[in-house]
């Protein structure tokens, strides 16, 4: 087998050299009583020919682009990925290597992660970003857990504009602690009602999400001003970081910690993931965010260099009081988004962000000529709610059979919305793919 | 890290088994870490101390160090209210290392208890404990 | 001796992104606008975002710049202890890159994805024999992950009884990940002392298992690379007061094939799949953790799971009991692909095989080097030994500077200061893909270091010698940080 390069003489000159007779010896230190007899019943290796066909097989099943055109987002986004990104990403010295501890053997990561977490505070307005969390979902859990340290109080306000999902994965986490997760209504206008939170004590945050998972964009500075208002910290958080290329950023609107799923920036949908957790917040609370941090520093002989750092906020020095348990985070996944973020550039993101709002523009101008209802009255970046006749199940599952998805059903979401789609359109949709989705939806 | 002999050890303060010192200064009294204690920890990175006002028992943490791969918790010597922290130390840790006894003191304690001081370690003793440590 | 690998290249200076670069450069192919300019009222959008403007050839060479400056798996021998860094295989990368995975979106109808749903079914099917369980979750997106489903089901566990433990038996030995994991759930972990063999003992366990203790975490073999030969007794005490065994399984690489944890009490065990199914690091992630359970934990499993209807795969959330996400979609479905594959490519004998291996190269580095260094524990050891500094006391060398002079020899320094309970541990992992070879250029190389700490202690206080940066000043970093340019 290609990856055991053990000839049957090193074995043999290896078992000699540890005094023992053959490989089974070597474990006889397990209990007899706690050993497998058996042959695991896994199927027979394939050569590397066969495996391709296996593989391609399972792939050639699978609804993507350039053969389906999907107008859909909900917090996984279709966007150009330039070769040059994938082909760096490919470089076996950033691929194979492990977390950078050892900073002098380490610094293409350090650096690279330096310039991905300036880059991220940059795009969010925030004074400082970690290394990068799991993805959004995990990011929101994580920042509703510092908030809660920060304030020191018990309770956390969520909209339920906030992705479903996200929402779920915060509940999932804090089932155990005994904090109190409360879901803040929606108004008319597809925007997060922030009334109740004057009605409850002990807040340490509140959430929303911009835009939400409507695709409407939230008031950002009149939620934080509320929040602070009331004393509670403002934590804003993302599935679409593209639309900060283009709206006000969290940071200008005074957030105190903003997070979000980073995976539009250069990483592949690829079924959910591996995605990215974008984390910042005020330099003031640093000492108490989770995840890893690469600092500046200088070496012995006064060279710039790069090194981990506030290390003992981490699980492996801190253990049970460390500000999470992350260890293995998504590196690799932050430096694609940096070498998204420098080949896209400043001049380029805006350029990019408009169009993704233009060309989302086109479509619900055009479906609105058609008839359809746009459902919610706020602007929007690239995604929107639209309400279809009933019946329209129908022309869905026609559509599907001409490889067009044409939006997400929110009818599992909300139960209220269950005649409303979200669609999704990015730069990769061309005004023919977009006026062929009318043309059939109207027909 | 040093060897015994080349602690600094001074006679005008009393020493607890977690290595704090303490020095009364009559209704003040003030507590810092021994020279022992900031050699084992190497470079200081972060200090966290209390709020004035808060009291603790003699025994309870009240603060935390840090050096860059280790985190250490300060306990009370003796017990008391909290009447001032070295906020000092916010911009410049290093004063714990350079400093253990002068400027790099924590915090200044009304003692709650005066006869709890006498049951501390002198410098001899404190000396003796140190070579059973090594 | 032989010459080592260690040298000097041609390794070149590179700025940071924003101190090269010119405003208009352009490294972006914009796709054409074939729709009217729509703006935004002004009030709801920024002002110009401040990133350099860089062109395709400033990135291309910015980051194979730094990526000279990097040592991976594919430069050299990377022995780190618990972290399995064993090569990965290029064709598991290729199948991830495949469009029809890599261009799938997680919510479109199950009928249009049924070849990832395949995919994480059968995957989940292979994990369970190899680790002797009953079902997986591929959710958890790396090990803490998965240790903190574990402890989420343990929670669920005692719930669904009535019953709210409030603690967790942890080993001294523990990663730090495991009192972490546990602390978040709301349990207090009591910690346990190794005996002097480096494993878990009967007596320790009977005296701190109790009815409010919600289960043990443990790892096997440990993190002194030796097998808990006294877990299946100690799993049974766990579970005569209704307590859990969490096995952490970070060191599954020792046991494939020859050990079912399942079969020895664990309920739940955590995987790593950049660690055991040679999924790449990438510099610290992305990871994947599935986890992996006995039947009696399965109606807690997060959601979805994928489920057989008839013929077809769907993802089913009817699972009242679940304790929910972890992950906003099934986890890091892009490192499963590549799990899968390499255990589509070797094949049950040759998993096995790479235990046999990995454990016979960690035996023969301890054997070779245990003059050399000082030997934690004389026992024979699994897929990993543990080595302190003792030796070289006397020299006022210690693990840091031994450390830093193995970059000279062209080695990555083996975990150190790791497991807590060794002083100045050093923890060598070889993993079974290197060969007799290599092994034997690094114990040529630790027994030249030991022999410099001797005769010439200076050049490992000064070391590395060879790198493009030497000795970073943490202190600094720590006490003022500059964490954004």
């Amino acid at each position: 087998m290609r990856y055991l390069p053990h000839t049957d003489e090193e074995i043999a000159s290896m078992l000699q050299a540890v005094g023992k007779n053959n490989l089974d010896e070597l474990f006889s230190s397990i209990p007899e009583d706690c050993r497998y007899t058996g042959t695991l019943n896994l199927p027979e290796p394939l050569t590397e020919w066969e495996l391709n066909d296996l593989m391609g097989a399972l792939s050639s099943t699978m609804a993507a682009s350039p053969e389906y055109t999907v107008f859909v987002g909900a917090g996984s986004y279709d966007h150009h990925i330039p070769e040059s990104v994938s082909y760096l990403l490919s470089r076996s010295e950033f691929v194979t290597s492990y977390t950078p501890y050892q900073a002098e053997m380490s610094q293409g990561t350090l650096q690279a992660i330096y310039e991905y977490q300036t880059l991220a505070a940059r795009l969010l307005g925030m004074e400082v970003a970690n290394a990068s969390l799991y993805d959004g979902a995990s990011a929101l859990a994580e920042a509703l857990l510092m908030a809660i340290r920060i304030t020191r109080k018990n309770a956390v306000a969520i909209s339920s504009l906030v992705h479903p999902h996200y929402r779920r994965v915060v509940q999932t986490y804090f089932e155990p602690t005994g904090y109190q997760v409360l879901e803040l209504p929606r108004l008319e206008n597809g925007r997060t009602d922030l009334s109740p939170i004057h009605g409850i004590d002990n807040l340490a945050a509140v959430a929303v999400q911009s835009p939400n998972f409507l695709g409407c964009i939230e008031d950002l500075q009149v939620i934080g001003e509320s929040a602070h208002d009331k004393g509670v910290l403002f934590v804003t958080c993302f599935t679409e970081p593209l639309a900060y290329g283009l709206l006000k950023n969290p940071g200008s609107q005074g957030a105190d910690i903003a997070c979000g799923e980073g995976q539009s920036l250069g990483i592949p949908q690829s079924f959910g993931g591996p995605g990215l957790g974008m984390f910042a917040s005020k330099m003031k609370y640093v000492r108490t965010m989770p995840g890893r941090l690469v600092g500046q520093t200088k070496d012995l002989e006064g060279k710039r260099g790069f090194v981990l750092t506030l290390a003992t906020r981490e699980q492996h020095i801190r253990r049970e009081k460390a500000t999470s348990n992350i260890c293995t985070n998504n590196s690799l996944c932050a430096l694609a988004a940096a070498m998204y973020m420098a080949s896209v550039g400043g001049t380029g993101m805006r350029e990019l962000a408009s169009l993704n709002h233009d060309k989302s523009e086109y479509l619900k101008q055009e479906l609105q000529k058609a008839g359809f209802k746009i459902s919610f009255n706020t602007p929007t970046f690239n995604e929107f709610v639209l309400e279809f006749p009933g019946g329209f199940d129908v022309t869905y599952q026609r559509l599907l059979e001409k490889k067009t998805v044409a939006g997400l059903s929110l009818a599992p979401f909300y139960p209220d919305l269950a005649n409303h789609y979200l669609l999704c359109v990015t730069e990769t949709r061309s005004k023919e793919d977009i006026d062929a989705l009318v043309r059939e939806v109207t027909s | 890290m040093k060897e015994i002999g080349e602690l600094q050890l001074p006679d005008d303060v009393r020493y607890a088994e977690d290595h704090e010192w303490v020095r009364s200064e009559g209704e003040k009294t003030r507590v810092g870490i021994s020279d022992y204690a900031q050699d084992q920890l190497g470079d200081i990175v972060y200090v966290e101390l209390p709020q004035v006002g808060d009291t603790f028992d003699k025994g309870e943490e009240f603060g935390t160090v840090e050096s860059v791969k280790a985190v250490a918790e300060f306990y009370m010597p003796i017990g008391g209210e909290i009447l001032a922290v070295n906020t000092a130390l916010e911009k410049s840790p290093e004063l714990v290392n350079k400093s253990p006894y002068g400027d790099g003191w924590l915090i200044e304690v009304k003692p709650a208890d005066s006869a709890e001081l006498d049951t501390l370690m002198t410098k001899d003793v404190y000396l003796q404990t140190l070579k059973g440590i090594e | 001796m032989k010459e080592s690998p260690g040298t000097t290249g041609l390794i070149l200076n590179e700025p940071l992104l924003w101190e090269k670069g010119k405003k208009g450069r352009r490294g972006f192919s914009l796709p054409r606008r074939d729709v009217d300019f729509c703006p935004l009222d002004e009030s709801l959008t920024s002002r110009a975002l401040d990133f350099p403007d860089l062109s395709e050839v400033d990135v291309i060479r910015h980051y194979t710049r730094l990526s000279q400056w990097n040592f991976g798996v594919d430069t050299g021998m990377y022995p780190l202890g618990s972290c399995t860094m064993k090569y990965n295989p290029k064709i598991n990368e290729k199948q991830a890159r495949l469009q029809g995975f890599a261009g799938a979106h997680p919510l479109l109808p199950h009928a249009l994805s049924q070849g990832a749903l395949k995919l994480m079914f059968e995957l989940e099917r292979l994990l369970a024999e190899i680790t002797g369980m009953d079902a997986v979750s591929l959710q958890p997106a790396a090990g803490a992950q998965g240790e903190l489903t574990g402890m989420l089901l343990i929670h669920a566990f005692h719930k669904s009884k009535g019953v709210r433990r409030s603690k967790i038996i942890i080993p001294d030995t523990a990663h730090g990940t495991n009192p972490s994991s546990a602390a978040l759930c709301g349990y207090r972990p009591v910690p346990v002392k190794s005996d002097e063999q480096g494993i878990l003992s009967v007596e320790t366990i009977t005296g701190v298992m109790d009815e409010d203790t919600a289960g043990i975490m443990v790892t096997n073999p440990n993190t002194l690379g030796l097998f808990e030969e006294n877990l299946k007794e100690i799993a049974e005490i766990v579970h005569s007061k209704g307590g859990l065994v969490y096995g952490d399984g970070a060191n599954m690489n020792a046991i494939m094939g020859i050990v079912q944890m399942g079969q020895i009490g664990v309920d739940i065990l955590h995987l790593n799949l950049h660690k055991t199914f040679s999924t790449p690091h990438g510099g610290g992630g992305p990871g994947s953790g599935p986890v992996c359970i006995k039947k009696h934990l399965e109606p807690f499993l997060p959601v979805p799971r994928v489920v057989q209807e008839n013929d077809r795969y769907v993802l089913s959330e009817d699972f009242p009991d679940s304790i929910g996400r972890l992950h906003a979609f099934f986890g890091n479905f892009g490192v499963v692909v590549k799990a899968y594959s390499y255990i589509q490519s070797m094949g049950p004998d040759n998993l096995k095989k790479a235990s046999q291996l990995a454990v016979l190269n960690a035996n023969y580095i301890q054997e070779m080097l245990k003059g050399t260094l000082h030997l934690a524990y004389d026992r024979p050891c699994m897929h990993e030994c543990v080595f302190s500094d003792k030796l070289q006391h006397p020299h006022k060398v210690t693990t840091l500077d031994m450390a830093k002079r193995l970059m000279d020899y062209g080695f990555h320094p083996p975990t150190v200061y790791f497991p807590l309970v060794v002083n100045g541990a050093i923890m060598v992992e070889p993993t079974e893909t290197e060969s007799k070879q290599d092994l034997d250029l690094f114990i040529e190389a630790c027994k030249a270091i030991a022999n410099e700490a001797q005769q010439a202690p200076q050049l490992l206080l000064e070391a590395p010698q060879k790198c493009k940066v030497r000795r970073m000043d943490e202190t600094a970093a720590a006490r003022r940080p500059c964490l954004a340019g």
